[in-house]
């Protein structure tokens, strides 16, 4: 028991894909501007991580050690290309936005890290809830870069107005750095620094 | 036995097998439902091109239905710019034919990198009360710098004013050739001339900022960091506005226009 919930909760801030490891920064810069794409593509990397555990899990005792990289990559870019379809037939406006990232998501370090890392060494039920959590790992670091983002650079959240622009009679002056993506460095190297001042644990030794 | 080099074999082809399977079948029972969302986006697409709708409306299927109300969709024989009566634009696909030999030929050397053209073309038609032409919107493709960028343009009921300019499918990379969606640099395209005074294609993407309307009639300004993207959208309006795109058709229409008025 107490290994499952380590597997699901030390991700979130322990273990943090992004903040510790800082891997997937890539998409973590891209797409979130807006809270909505965020939280697709969270969704969409939670169901990958999940299941590319899962399967790498159950074939770990089959998969031959000299070519068990490109076997990871073939399930895992299976299950992109299964998410980015049902994006494409069910969220149309939102994949359009996420463009080319959906796909990236094959290439993103922390599904092949988890399945090269933990899925390889661990009993299908284990890796799944550790697949869970590192997404959820990823997922909170984006959601709170996109509501920093969106709120500051829009005005708004999920798309609704917040604050009233000052270009539409209002208050508030959009911060045209959240919308570029250079503003989720900051915001993301802002969340590192709390969270090591929080788990001083974390902080590397020279 | 594992270790193998059969075991191997036969492994990575049992997994590309099954992979394979999964892969398809998404593909195929999600095609219906994205074919119908692609067509929907492609409607949309004229809306915002003729300045009927703006990028940040979300319009659902019927908001797109309605306001496409006075839209009359025309299949044309694109050599002679004449209206093929005999094809239903309903469900006409101007890309399908495009790639189907037996309804498309070669295209003539090109800049816009078009490899071949189809016989017939769909356009949009706007006309007013009297009959005469308020706006038509165009559809335009060529190549950018990692594939073809597809898209519309419209024009005034004048065949020279642009209205408006989008591209709803393109490969170019975001934040710089993917620059092509972003509302601020479509807003430049409305009022530019698409031709000049001797009606030859003029319209024309250009290195730096190119200035309002009234200093630059016939520039847009270029998209930083993407000069191949917006070589290439200058590239393709040439093309198809020229004689061997929509010419015919425009001067059809131009002197249909003269003779009525």
């Amino acid at each position: 028991m107490s290994k499952q919930r380590e597997a699901l909760i030390d991700p979130l801030f322990n273990n943090n894909p992004i903040a510790l490891q800082v891997l997937g920064i890539c998409s973590a810069l891209a797409v979130t501007t807006q809270m909505d794409t965020a939280l697709v593509m969270c969704a969409a990397v939670v169901f990958v991580l999940l299941f590319s555990n899962l399967f790498v899990s159950l074939l770990r005792n089959q998969i031959p050690t000299n070519i068990r990289i490109i076997v990871q990559l073939t399930i895992i870019a299976s299950l992109v290309i299964v998410v980015d379809q049902v994006l494409k037939a069910y969220l149309f406006e939102i994949s359009k936005q996420l463009s080319v990232f959906v796909g990236l998501i094959i290439t993103n370090c922390i599904i092949m890290g988890r399945a090269e890392a933990y899925a390889m060494q661990n009993p299908p039920r284990l890796s799944m809830i550790d697949g869970i959590g590192n997404g959820l790992g990823y997922a909170v670091i984006l959601a709170g870069t996109a509501v920093i983002r969106e709120l500051f650079g829009s005005g708004s959240l999920m798309g609704a107005q917040v604050f009233a622009l000052a270009s539409e009679g209002g208050w508030y002056t959009p911060n045209g750095l959240m919308v570029l993506s250079p503003g989720a460095f900051f915001i993301i190297g802002f969340f590192i620094w709390a969270i090591r001042a929080w788990k001083p644990e974390q902080v590397e030794q020279d | 036995m594992q270790g193998s080099v059969g075991y191997n074999l036969g492994f990575a082809a049992a997994v590309c097998l099954v992979c394979a399977v999964v892969v398809s079948s998404a593909a195929v029972a999600l095609a219906d439902r994205q074919e119908r969302n692609a067509a929907l986006d492609r409607q949309r697409n004229v809306l915002l091109a003729a300045g009927l709708a703006s990028d940040d409306e979300r319009l659902d299927a019927e908001a797109v239905a309605a306001r496409s109300a006075r839209i009359t969709p025309v299949v044309l024989t694109l050599s002679t710019g004449e209206v093929a009566a005999d094809v239903d634009p309903v469900g006409f696909d101007q890309r399908a034919a495009s790639i189907d030999s037996a309804r498309s030929a070669a295209a003539p050397d090109n800049v816009a990198g078009v490899m071949r053209l189809p016989n017939e073309a769909l356009v949009y038609e706007v006309r007013g009360e009297a009959g005469g032409v308020d706006l038509v919107v165009l559809p335009v493709e060529g190549l950018g710098l990692w594939g073809t960028l597809y898209g519309f343009v419209a024009l005034e009921g004048d065949l020279r004013t642009i209205r408006g300019l989008t591209f709803y499918e393109h490969k170019e990379t975001p934040g710089l050739g993917g620059e092509v969606d972003n509302p601020r640099w479509k807003a430049l395209w409305p009022g530019r001339l698409a031709f000049d005074d001797d009606l030859g294609p003029a319209i024309a993407v250009v290195k730096g900022l190119a200035g309002s309307v009234d200093e630059a009639p016939y520039a847009v300004d270029g998209l930083s960091g993407a000069t191949i993207t917006s070589r290439g959208v200058t590239n393709l309006l040439r093309f198809w506005l020229g004689p061997d795109g929509f010419g015919p058709y425009l001067a059809r229409l131009r002197s249909d226009e003269g003779g009525a008025g």
